[in-house]
């Protein structure tokens, strides 16, 4: 195992040479904002929030899909970088329907946690106010879309732990939305096991377990965890 | 020093940020000692007056009676402050906007459709508001100088930003004082 040596906000640090700027910033204690990161899950670098400076480059790289190198000097927190960080959760909340104090995870979500983390006051952007629906067709589960800021953690739990790639995308920008199956109800799904790892998933209130009202929804994401430490490194303690 | 003219305003919203500004409890006895209240809903006052140093705006606007309050108030106050989060981000009152012709629909639905007798939407032009399609956060309609967002702003999140406003100072609030729900 390579070791890479880096700087990161000034600060000497070791990585192994397979960990991304995010593994390795919050190994030495610096958190940097992500959404649509999770443990255990392939990063796809959807959310953005996760961008950092590297010195040399005008390029701003997502620290959860950049490999670590030697020598690099990574910045992850300055003026510009928080200024696009509020003004992408400022697009987020304006693309869809995002409304706090009527939603299931009202206190228990990574998007009001970010949006406070930020000190996101308003949105200073047009709201787009879109037409979405509310899947309710499964017998445990729901999919409000109009909360879904499509960070795909449900598709690659779906796929990558559970392996049953129910989830998807479909469409394109503005459009894009997570389906299942071939875009049927979900409740139609022959292939969901009903496991609910994309409710433990997601960050947002936007799949969430049937019979919670608002503020009431909880996760416990050290499930996912469990499984992924279980399958890769024989742990089967908690 | 001039006693501070303060104002406080109710849009479209439940009217529980004014609730929760009655939660200050004692310490409105304080603040009366340190501003004049000279607008408010739970004041008697017709008029909202010339010359108003700083107004709560709760509510998002809703209507044309929303919409014109909201300039009345831009123009004869120095501070305005978005109120809550119906005036910060729409919150419960714009959720109709993701319906066409939301104002006709949701009259229709709550005058017609689900009424048991008298089915009609109210329509007495002079007397009763005119609703618009489209619900905005205050911002979207004047400038506002800050945000005091929250389903409501609790009463100590309130306080720590009028504290300022008295103190002369920009209310700067941080943290979950911010959060919105």
């Amino acid at each position: 195992m390579a070791i890479k040596t880096l700087t990161i906000d000034g600060q000497l640090v070791s990585a192994r040479e397979e960990d991304t700027i995010l593994v390795a910033a919050r190994e030495a204690g610096v958190n940097i904002p992500a959404l649509c990161y999770v443990d255990g899950l392939t990063p796809v670098g959807a959310c953005r929030l996760c961008l950092v400076e590297q010195q040399g480059t005008n390029r701003l790289q997502a620290a959860c899909a950049t490999k670590v190198q030697e020598g690099m000097e990574i910045v992850t927190n300055s003026p510009r970088l928080h200024e696009y960080r509020k003004m992408i959760l400022e697009l987020l909340f304006a693309e869809r329907n995002h409304i706090c104090a009527v939603c299931v995870a009202n206190n228990h979500c990574e998007l009001q946690d970010m949006a406070v983390r930020h000190g996101m006051d308003h949105v200073r952007f047009e709201y787009l106010y879109p037409q979405l629906s509310v899947d309710v067709s499964h017998e445990q589960f729901g999919i409000d879309h109009n909360r879904c800021i499509l960070c795909t953690r449900c598709v690659r739990a779906c796929h990558e732990i559970e392996g049953a790639h129910t989830w998807d995308v479909s469409g394109r920008g503005v459009r894009a939305r997570v389906i299942t199956d071939m875009n049927q109800p979900w409740g139609d799904s022959d292939t969901c096991t009903s496991c609910g790892k994309c409710v433990q998933a997601c960050p947002t209130g936007a799949i969430f377990r049937q019979g919670s009202t608002v503020a009431e929804m909880e996760r416990d994401r050290s499930m996912l965890q469990f499984l992924v430490n279980a399958r890769e490194k024989k742990q089967w303690n908690v | 020093m001039e006693r501070l003219k303060l104002a406080t305003v109710w849009l479209a919203g439940c009217s529980g940020c004014h609730m929760s500004f009655l939660d200050l409890d004692e310490w409105l006895l304080e603040l009366v000692q340190l501003a004049d209240v000279v607008y408010s809903p739970v004041l008697d006052t017709k008029e909202f007056p010339e010359g108003v140093d700083v107004t709560l705006v709760e509510g998002a606007v809703a209507n044309e009676d929303n919409l014109h309050m909201a300039r009345t108030v831009r123009a004869r106050s120095k501070v305005v402050i978005s109120f809550g989060d119906c005036a910060v981000t729409g919150n419960v009152s714009a959720m109709r906007n993701p319906i066409p012709s939301s104002a006709k629909k949701v009259l229709e639905r709550s005058y017609v459709e689900l009424a048991d007798e008298r089915k009609g939407a109210p329509s007495e032009p002079e007397i009763l508001p005119i609703l618009l399609d489209r619900v905005d956060p205050l911002h979207a309609v004047i400038p506002v100088d800050y945000f005091l967002p929250g389903c409501p702003p609790s009463a100590p999140h309130i306080r720590a930003a009028l504290e300022a406003i008295v103190a002369g100072k920009k209310p700067v609030l941080e943290g979950r004082q911010i959060k919105f729900g």
